[in-house]
């Protein structure tokens, strides 16, 4: 976290005064994207950075979806299952990735490439299914170019 | 064309989203001549008579919202846009911040204007990429044009804009929720009263509208609330960014104006069932919105009192067409997981509620259905009814009630044969 401190501190002058707490998620997106998960030593030298107590930082960590207390694969795919996605074929193809991977939901695949995971609604639902592929949203999916773009993956 | 259009009625293009894009289609000249010639009271008096119903979920007047703020009370205020875009099927906000980022912040500014707001804030959900990063240019280009920061243009006025992100929690989306998140704690809803508009983020008073709705707010100032009102229904002034998914052969975002008729919108704008198939149902504004059968939306327009008087809404203008031969049971599977899974946990109905029918409908997609189910459904579902903190636990017995209520039989088909009628089926693909 040290190496982010600067950029933090630029953070805290754009909010107006007594908004630290505010920063504790833009921190923590931060942290994440450094080192691809939050550590255990990062809630509390954030928390002592911003003057909230360390379970706020620990709430927030366990509420959102988005933050993660562990690595993932170097290519993470995260495959919309909701309503639209579902009735544009992404049951099955939560399926075929489970086959071509050879790991259920949630799980990694032992080379340490892959992440599958599901999620709800990614707000894609006129390019459904959709899926996540890092940061990068991955629309109009079919089992012919989910095999492409797993081709392309290193 | 679903009837005439106020904001997507200019040409996307590789640069629509750019300043010098917005300057040369008259952008930024409405908060100019607002700062030259109107006072904060005129804004809001403007947009109260344009009737501007707001476009996140609950369609409340824009204007009247903002009438409890006071101008000048010695009190910050704060404007947050709320692009959090989580509703299942809901996909529009995503058009305005990527092709069109500043039409919302010259929205904002007006607002600001209006509510004497120093800082406003834009909560966008964390999944968004590149509406993200278009919003975020947008706001940098605006900063250096001095349409954002100290004296714009040459006015008393100042006003600062945050691009906040989310992190992954549909409930941060209700707008109490979503002030606890900007606060960077958990997104829990808050009870009232007080209002958000007397007690809000950081407890001064807040308005949270919807991206559409203060994208609105530009137009209606530019032009006038009587050239709004010229667009749409008495009821329902203006137009409706509505994104369509589901079984149509052309889904997207498109803008309908309040009043067009529904099966006209369909047929035409939307290409049509996929594979010609009848309409069996239709979720009208997101799937808290409570479903309508193909047969019910038939000779309806679209318009928010045309909805009403069917006991539905237009929620968030997402609406998913539903063709003949889905399984409607599994649907509701669906919409129940992601309750449960969303449910924030506070109140008691809606955490244990949630649950329990989405495991009552678990087993009946399973063949394990018993005949007491669907009583048992209908009674959680009631039991959610008004008893909660936030509308989620509200939503998900609508969701539930709504299904019941028009496709019982297949839920009773399920349970006798220990099967669905369809197979389970919902999917339906491009030819
Ligand atoms: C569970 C839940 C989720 C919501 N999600 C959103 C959302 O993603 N975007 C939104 O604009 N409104 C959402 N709303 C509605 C907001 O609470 C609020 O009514 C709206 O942002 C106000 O803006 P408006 O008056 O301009 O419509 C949600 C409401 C609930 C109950
Ligand atoms: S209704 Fe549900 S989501 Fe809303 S505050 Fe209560 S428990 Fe949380
Ligand atoms: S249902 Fe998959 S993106 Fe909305």
């Amino acid at each position: 976290m040290k190496s982010l401190l600067k950029e933090f501190e630029a953070l805290r002058a754009r909010f107006p005064a007594g908004f630290e707490s505010s920063l504790v998620l833009p921190c923590l997106r931060r942290i994440q994207e450094e080192r691809g998960y939050v550590a255990d030593g990062d809630i509390e030298e954030l928390a002592a950075f911003l003057g909230v107590p360390a379970i706020q930082v620990e709430e927030v960590l366990s509420f959102y979806t988005q933050f993660r207390r562990r690595p993932v694969g170097r290519w993470h795919l995260q495959v919309c299952r909701n309503v639209s996605c579902s009735m544009r074929g992404a049951e099955g193809l939560v399926g075929h990735l489970e086959r071509r991977l050879g790991v259920a939901p949630g799980a990694t695949t032992p080379d340490g490439r892959f992440t599958l995971s599901t999620v709800e609604c990614l707000g894609s639902c006129g390019t459904a299914p959709a899926l996540m592929l890092n940061d990068r949203y991955v629309e109009n999916l079919t089992p012919e170019s989910v095999d492409a773009l797993l081709q392309e993956l290193d | 064309m679903a009837g005439r259009q106020l904001l997507m009625n200019f040409p996307v293009t590789a640069n629509s989203h750019t300043l010098a894009e917005y300057r040369a289609r008259g952008g930024y000249t409405a908060i100019a001549k607002a700062l030259r010639e109107m006072k904060p009271q005129q804004i809001t008096q403007e947009v109260v008579a344009a009737g501007l119903q707001g476009r996140g979920g609950a369609s409340f007047p824009t204007g009247r919202k903002w009438q409890v703020v006071v101008p000048g009370d010695g009190q910050p205020h704060y404007l947050i846009a709320n692009a959090d875009e989580g509703e299942p099927g809901t996909f529009k906000d995503r058009w305005i911040l990527e092709n069109a980022p500043h039409l919302l912040v010259e929205g904002m500014l007006l607002t600001a204007y209006a509510l004497d707001a120093r800082h406003c804030f834009i909560y966008i959900r964390g999944e968004f990429d590149l509406p993200y990063r278009r919003i975020a240019g947008a706001v940098e280009e605006a900063y250096a044009a001095r349409w954002l920061g100290e004296q714009i243009a040459g006015s008393g006025f100042s006003c600062d804009l945050i691009v906040y992100r989310g992190a992954g929690a549909y409930v941060a989306g209700e707008a109490s929720g979503l002030i606890s998140s900007l606060e960077g704690k958990k997104g829990y809803p808050r009870n009232r009263p007080p209002r958000l508009t007397v007690r809000g983020l950081y407890q001064r008073p807040t308005v949270v509208n919807n991206v559409e709705s203060l994208a609105n707010v530009t137009g209606i100032i530019r032009d006038g609330a009587a050239a709004f009102r010229a667009v749409g229904t008495e009821k329902s002034p203006g137009t409706r960014l509505i994104s369509v998914s589901g079984h149509v052969n052309r889904p997207g975002v498109y803008e309908v104006e309040l009043g067009f008729p529904w099966r006209r919108f369909i047929d035409e704008d939307c290409g049509g069932v996929l594979g010609g198939r009848a309409i069996k149902a239709v979720v009208p504004g997101g799937i808290s919105s409570k479903v309508l059968t193909g047969a019910e939306i038939a000779l309806l327009a679209l318009s928010h009192e045309a909805l009403w008087d069917v006991n539905s809404t237009l929620g968030s203008g997402g609406m998913i067409v539903i063709a003949e031969g889905t399984c409607m049971v599994h649907l509701l599977q669906i919409m129940l997981r992601f309750y449960h899974h969303e449910s924030c946990g506070q109140c008691t109905p809606c955490r244990h509620g949630t649950g329990w029918m989405h495991r009552i409908v678990d087993r009946i997609v399973a063949g394990e259905g018993r005949p007491e189910d669907i009583e048992r459904l209908y009674y959680v579902a009631k039991y959610n009814d008004g008893t909660t903190i936030c509308g989620l636990g509200d939503a998900a017995g609508f969701a539930a009630a709504g299904i019941l209520d028009k496709f019982r039989d297949e839920f009773e088909y399920c349970i006798e044969h220990k099967r669905s009628r369809y197979e389970g089926r919902i999917e339906c693909l491009r030819s």
